[in-house]
C-alpha cells in the first residue's frame, strides 16, 4: 500500500473561500448563516442559509465555461484551481496517472429548474442542448479533468450528505493501490433552490430559526431543531508520498484511513444505535492500523438534527468507550451550515489543518447541551492542542456513511 | 440600420450571453472554425435566434450553415413578408 498525502486543499466555503481564510473563518468561530439572498424567500418556511456569497465564477473559469456549466461545478472547479495552486502542481503530470473523483449530492439542480420552466412555457425546442452536460453530477469532475489535462480515473459518487468524504477515500484508494499518483477529490453542493428548500423543509430536517441565522446551526445543543441549509465545494491534492517527495511538494497532512457502511436501515433516519456509523469508524480506524486511544480529535458529522446529534454520539461512545470523553468533538457544520456533498470533503480539509496547525477549533451556538450528547464538544472557542490523528465522520441520507482518518506529517 | 446588422447584433449579443469572444466579428466568420462553436452551441444559437425573431429554425436548415453571414441569410429568409 502506498502512503497518501493531503498536498493542497482548495474551499469555497460559505465563511471563506481558500485555505487561509477558511481555516482563520474556523478559529475565529464565524458563522457562515445569513437571510437568503440567493431569491425572495419571503413566503418559505425558512428562509435562511449558508450561501457563498460574491463568488464570480469569471475569476475561475473561463466565461464560455462559465455559461456552459452549473453553479455545482463552478464551484467545484474554483475549489480545485485552489487546491491546484496550493499543491503547486504545475501540470506536468504523467498520462493516466492522474484523475479526478469529485461528487455531489444533488447535482445540477437550478438547471433542471430553469429549463423545465422553459419547457412548460414554450415546449421541447426551448430546452437547452447543455441541460444534460449542465446537470449530471459528474459534471464537475469532468471540467476538473479538462481544465488540468488529467487523463486517470475519473469519476463522481453520490451518497448524499457523504459524497465528499466517500470520494476523498475512493481516490486515497486508487493512490494506495498504486494505480495512480495524484487525485484531485472532494465535493460540491449548489442546490439552493426554492424547490430543494421546500423540499427539505418539508421533511422538517431544516431549522426554522429564521429570526436568527448566526445560531441557527447549533449541532449538540438542546435548542437544536435542523441543519442550516448550505452550499460549497471541497477540493483536495492527494498524492502519493513517493510523487509528492520527487516533485519537492510541501504536504500538510497524510490521509491514513477509510471506512465506509451502509445502515441498511432507513432512508433518512439514522439507525437507532448508529451502528452503521459505528462500522464506519472502526472500519476507518482499521484502515489506518490505529485505535480509539489513537485518536486525539473528531469532526463529527455534526448537522445539528435532533437525531444525527443524538445518534452520533451514541455511536462515538460506543466505538471509543473510555475515550470518547477524552476526544474534543467538534462540528464544522456549526459554522458552515450543512455543505450536503461537499461536507465531507471540506470537513476532511478542516482535519487537515487542524492536525497541520495544532488547533482544534470550537462547536459554537451550543450553549445548552442535550442531555444525550454528553462529549467535548469544544463549546468553549478553539483549543492548542497536539492532535496526531483525527476523524472525520460523514452520513448520509440513504444510510450511507463514510469515516477518514487524517494523520499529521 | 439596415436589417442585416439588426440580425447580425442580435447574434453577437447572442454569443456574448454565451462567454464567447466576438471581437471582429462579421458576416464571413466562421462559426466552427473562428468561434468554435460545437453542435451544441449551434443548437442553443438556434434557440437563441428562435426565441429573439419568433421563428422556428428545423435543424435540418441547419445544415448548410457555415458562417455567420449563412445564419442572417436564414433568419432574413423566415423573417420576410409573405415567408
Amino acid at each position: 500500500m502506498n502512503e497518501v498525502l493531503i498536498t493542497g486543499i482548495g474551499v469555497v466555503t460559505p465563511i471563506g473561500t481558500g485555505r487561509d481564510e477558511f481555516w482563520r473563518a474556523l478559529v475565529e468561530g464565524r458563522s457562515g448563516a445569513g437571510p437568503i439572498s440567493a431569491f425572495d424567500a419571503s413566503g418559505m418556511p425558512v428562509r435562511i442559509a449558508c450561501e457563498v456569497k460574491d463568488f464570480d465564477a469569471a475569476a475561475h473559469i473561463e466565461p464560455r465555461e462559465v455559461a456552459r456549466s452549473d453553479r455545482f461545478t463552478h464551484l467545484a472547479v474554483a475549489a480545485a484551481a485552489l487546491a491546484w495552486q496550493d499543491a503547486g502542481l504545475d501540470g506536468e503530470l504523467e498520462p493516466g496517472r492522474a484523475g479526478v473523483v469529485i461528487g455531489s449530492g444533488i447535482g445540477g439542480l437550478a438547471t433542471i429548474e430553469s429549463e423545465h420552466a422553459s419547457f412548460l412555457a414554450g415546449g421541447p425546442r426551448r430546452v437547452s442542448p447543455f441541460m444534460v452536460p449542465k446537470l449530471m453530477p459528474n459534471a464537475a469532475a469532468a471540467a476538473v479533468a479538462m481544465r488540468y489535462g488529467l487523463t486517470g480515473p475519473n469519476l463522481a459518487v453520490a451518497s448524499a450528505c457523504a459524497t465528499g468524504a466517500h470520494a476523498l477515500g475512493e481516490a486515497y484508494r486508487y493512490i494506495a493501490a498504486g494505480l495512480a499518483d495524484v487525485m484531485l477529490a472532494g465535493g460540491s453542493e449548489a442546490a439552493l433552490t426554492p424547490l430543494a428548500l421546500s423540499a427539505f423543509a418539508r421533511m422538517g430536517a431544516l431549522s426554522t430559526r429564521n429570526d436568527d441565522p448566526e445560531h441557527a446551526s447549533r449541532p449538540f445543543d438542546a435548542g437544536r431543531d435542523g441543519f442550516v441549509f448550505g452550499e460549497g465545494a471541497g477540493v483536495l491534492v492527494l498524492e502519493s508520498a513517493a510523487h509528492a517527495q520527487a516533485r519537492g511538494a510541501k504536504p500538510l497532512a497524510r490521509l491514513l484511513g477509510y471506512g465506509a457502511s451502509a445502515d441498511a436501515y432507513h432512508v433518512t433516519q439514522p439507525d437507532p444505535e448508529g451502528l452503521g456509523a459505528q462500522r464506519a469508524m472502526r472500519a476507518a480506524l482499521a484502515d489506518a492500523g490505529l485505535t480509539p486511544a489513537d485518536i486525539d480529535h473528531i469532526n463529527a458529522h455534526g448537522t445539528s438534527t435532533p437525531y444525527n446529534d443524538r445518534v452520533e454520539t451514541a455511536a462515538i461512545k460506543a466505538v471509543f468507550g473510555v475515550e470518547a470523553k477524552r476526544i474534543p468533538v467538534t462540528s464544522t457544520k456549526s459554522q458552515t451550515g450543512h455543505l450536503l456533498g461537499a461536507a465531507g470533503a471540506v470537513e476532511a480539509a478542516a482535519c487537515a489543518l487542524v492536525v497541520a496547525n495544532g488547533v482544534v477549533p470550537a462547536t459554537i451556538n451550543l450553549t445548552d447541551p442535550d442531555p444525550d450528547c454528553d462529549l467535548d464538544y469544544v463549546p468553549d472557542g478553539p483549543r492548542q492542542i497536539e492532535v496526531r490523528h483525527a476523524l472525520s465522520n460523514s452520513f448520509g441520507f440513504g444510510g450511507q456513511n463514510a469515516c477518514l482518518v487524517v494523520g499529521a506529517l | 440600420m439596415d436589417r442585416r446588422t439588426e440580425i447580425l447584433q442580435v447574434i453577437v449579443s447572442h454569443l456574448q450571453g454565451r462567454g464567447i469572444q466576438t471581437d471582429g466579428v462579421d458576416e464571413a466568420t466562421d462559426l466552427v472554425d473562428e468561434l468554435g462553436l460545437d453542435s451544441l452551441d449551434t443548437v442553443e444559437l438556434t434557440l437563441g435566434l428562435e426565441e429573439a425573431f419568433g421563428v422556428e429554425i428545423p435543424d435540418s436548415d441547419l445544415e448548410d450553415v457555415r458562417t455567420v453571414g449563412d445564419v442572417i441569410d436564414l433568419i432574413e429568409k423566415k423573417t420576410s413578408v409573405g415567408a
